[in-house]
């Protein structure tokens, strides 16, 4: 960076160059934050504490709590069962949260502590108060990535918690993936809409983005209750958004519960969206309103409308897996031409989806698993493309290379957008193309030549 | 009403009327479960030796470690900015079991041959410290075979607080300092110590001296090369900014080269006057730079105070809360306010000693709060408490202030302007003005309802 990167690609086998992907406990992190009252809990020392946390309050400018066992060298020798013992009782005592979710660093993974045996401890010693809940999830940095820890924590809560008491109810459960506040409360609405009753989880929406009402609350009004997290054995089916953060909750709670579920990818774009409200309809036994019927319509009118603009543009995608996935489908409805898609986080299931949705439009996309912006920067040397799609890190490439730049995914530590409006539905669709329209054309506004600059598109 | 932890009690003090100093406890690795801002010695090192722009920085462990310090500091650079990528060697679980070693020899050596730098630092993240890989052997070979310092940076998270990071990171740059060709430097010479070039405040510091007739040999490490670190040892000053950072290099550069050094801050009028007569009354040989300086100052001062009385009239009485990561920030910090009319009714720091809690509350009007590795909920509710109108530190604090509907300033990593020096204390006083005075606050719940 900005201009340390060259065209020429030599075989990289022992490095990372500028990541996409970072660590699982982060991802547990958020996760955890989607349950009401949960104190996430670092089982390691400080400063990954503090890591993680920063770098969600970049991303939602919302305070991020979490505690941490604050491990120092005795731990690392004696194993932290007598930190997570004290961490607990001054959890407990001070903060009272209704859970702690524990979730493991690369130093207590690499120790070997026994988690569930130190929860089973401090449950017998009386450091966890009766009537509150602590759970766990494992998440080694060194295997996976932040999207993992997402998906073990989530799959923690059914493991946990998630009852069978034998009455089925009248819900569905609907988990979400790793996606923004807002995103879950555009999930919520239309679930609403359609009138179906759900237990979305985890829920960070009425969490990390909160009104400003002159208060500080360590444990704001959102998330999902633990109540609402063991009904979940009982409800009637599961639909699960997204392959990597979201499928291994849902399929624990099959094997757990005997929950049926809908395997689905997030619902991004026109496709996608008319998979999951297919499923909404379906598993709800609704029918689709009149209003997301005209939802559906105005995305379908705009993405007639402005079908020319998006006509063959190169596409550069990184991001998340899920994401990606579904984003690569949506750019393939408007006949974009996704050329190189990305991860940083591991999985062939990736390459697989990617490749397959690609397979009659771009068939030499490239498509990456495991991957980083480094490489990614090279083939765009190679051969350029019309519009880059990702997270805040790619801005180094847009400004090198100068190419429009829509911002996508996590993070995103440099724009405001994201916090406040979704991009998933037949809505969050509409916002994605207008991101995409705007930044291709401002780019022809600003660069063409004069013959070319035209008042009306 | 939150309580305090009980083990947090000592941490915490409010000055009372006349009453010595009270000795509070700090240094402290964080209580476990309390949710400390505090950081880890990998962050310590990491944010200290990150401004070297023509050196290879390589985080050797797993992703996350890496992925958060990708370009967080705004230390700017003239020229290469080789910093700014992220490099780490990703380790995985068969790297966890069967060690790190090979991967990262071999990662130093493709990036070194792509990027010519001038030396290579590894920082050590926690799992290394368990996996037990022999870093300085590795960096021995590395440096053989490739003519550069390659250089380890001691920097296991869980070895320490965010201070024992700051020394290893003096270390580290130590092995460095001595290896250069002295001639040509000035008669009167400094080195430039804790200061990271935020901004560019490097800049406008080096322009200083120079205007003093004073020759900077290194700014250690702000928009520094390992070129000017090399030769540092032929200063004939050290001025060192900011309480932890980089005292100990100058303690090692007086051991060994007889080098003495000075305390300074370059924030805040008095502070930055303070600075440069330091370094005019050292080199009293010469008589003309303290002219120049008395000069400078009263140039510099003219130049803001009139704009500075301005932002005075219409801040006075206001109250602030600091809460930053060196203590001795927190004394230029509380300087800076009183010039600009304000209060200060909460003090506190992550990494103060008990000698700066002392000075803090020996500074500190009657009733200000002062607090050793806070959490969230003690500042929320002391903020309440004070009442303050600004909230001045980090990341963490800014949302926490504004949910309050509380001004913030940012001190640290994330500043925008440039805060040292003359022209740096009138930008300071241009936003705290602009957070404090702003029409959001008349909106926020609090305000609305004592009006
Ligand atoms: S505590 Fe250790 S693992 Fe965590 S961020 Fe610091 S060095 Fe990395
Ligand atoms: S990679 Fe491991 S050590 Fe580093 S921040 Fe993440 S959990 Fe902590």
């Amino acid at each position: 960076m900005l201009n340390g990167t060259t065209a020429e690609i030599k075989p990289r086998e022992a490095l990372r160059i500028n990541p996409a992907k970072t660590c699982q406990p982060i991802g547990a992190m958020y996760a955890a934050l989607g349950i009401h009252g949960c104190m996430p809990h670092s089982h390691g020392s400080q400063g990954c504490c503090a890591y993680h946390r920063s770098h969600l309050t970049r991303h939602f400018k919302e305070p991020v709590i979490a505690t941490t066992s604050s491990f120092t060298e005795g731990a690392s020798v004696f194993g932290g069962l007598a930190n997570l013992n004290q961490a607990l009782s001054n959890i407990f005592t001070i903060y009272n949260p209704e859970i702690v979710a524990v979730h493991t660093t690369c130093l207590s993974e690499v120790i070997g502590d026994d988690i569930p045996m130190m929860i089973k401890k401090s449950i017998e010693d009386g450091t966890i108060p009766k009537g509150k809940v602590v759970i766990h999830a494992n998440t080694p940095s060194f295997v996976g990535s932040h999207v993992t820890g997402f998906a073990n924590m989530t799959t923690a809560m059914v493991r946990y918690l998630a009852e069978k008491n034998g009455h089925r109810l009248f819900q569905l459960n609907l988990i979400p993936g790793f996606v923004d506040p807002a995103d879950i409360r555009e999930l919520k609405r239309i679930v609403a809409e359609m009138g179906v009753k759900a237990v979305v989880f985890p829920d960070t929406s009425g969490v990390l983005d909160l009104p400003q009402d002159g208060r500080y609350r360590m444990f704001p009004h959102g998330g999902t209750t633990i109540e609402e997290l063991k009904s979940t054995g009982d409800s009637s089916c599961t639909i699960a958004l997204g392959h990597f953060t979201s499928h291994p909750a849902a399929t624990e709670l099959d094997e757990k519960c005997g929950v049926g579920c809908a395997f689905l990818e997030l619902p991004i774009g026109l496709t996608e969206t008319d998979r999951f409200i297919h499923a909404l309809r379906n598993y709800g036994g609704v029918d689709v309103p009149a209003t997301i019927g005209d939802e559906r319509g105005r995305l379908l009118d705009a993405m007639s409308d402005m079908h020319q603009y998006f006509h063959k543009k190169r596409v550069a995608i990184a991001g998340d897996p899920d994401h990606v996935i579904a984003l690569t489908q949506f750019l393939s409805d408007l006949d974009m031409k996704p050329a190189y898609v990305i991860t940083g986080s591991p999985g062939k299931h990736f390459e697989q989806r990617v490749t397959e949705i690609l397979k009659d439009q771009v068939p030499d996309a490239v498509v990456k698993q495991n991957s980083d912006l480094f490489a990614l920067h090279q083939w765009i040397k190679n051969a350029p493309v019309d519009l880059i799609i990702g997270n805040t890190y790619c801005k180094y490439i847009a400004r090198e290379e100068k190419i429009p730049f829509v911002r996508f995914g996590f993070p995103v530590l440099d724009r405001m957008g994201h916090r406040y409006f979704p991009c998933v539905g037949y809505m969050g669709a509409l916002r994605l193309m207008e991101k995409m329209n705007d930044a291709l054309l401002d780019h022809k506004d600003r660069e063409c030549a004069d013959e070319y600059f035209e008042l009306i598109q | 009403m939150i309580e305090l932890l009980p083990e947090r009690q000592p941490q915490v003090v409010r000055k009372a009327d006349g009453a010595p100093a009270a000795d509070m406890a700090c240094g402290k690795a964080s209580t476990a479960g309390s949710v400390s801002q505090r950081a880890c010695v990998f962050c310590g090192s990491r944010v200290v030796l990150y401004p070297i722009a023509d050196a290879l920085h390589i985080v050797h462990g797993p992703i996350g470690c890496a992925a958060y310090t990708w370009d967080i500091r705004g230390a700017l650079s003239s020229g290469s900015q080789l910093h700014r990528n992220s490099f780490s060697t990703d380790l995985q679980e068969m790297d966890v079991i069967f060690g790190g070693e090979k991967k990262l020899e071999a990662t130093l050596l493709e990036l070194i041959a792509h990027h010519q730098p001038k030396a290579a630092f590894i920082y050590s993240t926690c799992i290394v410290g368990l996996i037990g890989d022999d870093v300085s052997a590795v960096c021995k070979r590395v440096s053989a075979k490739t003519g550069i310092p390659v250089l380890g940076v001691h920097s296991e998270g869980f070895k320490g607080t965010k201070k024992d990071g700051y020394r290893a990171a003096c270390e580290a740059v130590y092995t460095l300092v001595g290896t250069g060709d002295t001639a040509g430097i000035a008669p009167h010479s400094i080195n430039i110590l804790g200061e990271f070039n935020l901004a560019g405040e490097t800049w406008i510091l080096r322009d200083y001296y120079k205007r003093l007739g004073i020759e900077v040999v290194a700014c250690i490490t702000g928009d520094s090369r390992i070129d000017d670190i090399r030769r540092a040892h032929g200063a004939k000053l050290n001025l060192v900014q900011c309480s932890g950072s980089m005292t100990s290099l100058a303690k090692m550069m007086e051991r060994d080269y007889g080098i003495p050094f000075k305390r300074v801050s370059y924030f805040g009028i008095e502070d930055m006057s303070a600075a440069l007569y330091e370094a005019a009354k050292y080199f009293s040989d010469d008589p003309t730079i303290m002219h120049r300086a008395q000069q400078l100052v009263r140039e510099e001062v003219a130049a803001i105070y009139p704009e500075l009385q301005r932002y005075k009239q219409k801040l006075v009485g206001k109250k602030a809360a600091i809460y930053v990561g060196g203590a001795f920030k927190a004394f230029s910090l509380m300087r800076a306010l009183r010039l600009i009319g304000m209060e200060t009714a909460i003090v506190g720091s992550q990494t103060g000693d008990k000698e700066d809690y002392k000075q803090l509350q020996e500074m500190a009007d009657p009733g200000t709060i002062i607090v050793d590795d806070s959490n969230p909920l003690e500042l929320a509710k002391f903020c309440l408490e004070k009442d303050v109108d600004l909230f001045i530190g980090g990341v963490k604090e800014r949302p926490i202030a504004h949910k309050l509907g509380i001004g913030f300033c940012d001190h640290n990593h994330e500043r925008k302007e440039p805060l040292a020096g003359y022209i740096g204390m009138l930008n300071f006083a241009k936003e705290v003005y602009a957070s404090v005075a702003s029409p959001v606050w008349q909106f926020a719940p609090r305000r609305a309802r004592s009006k």
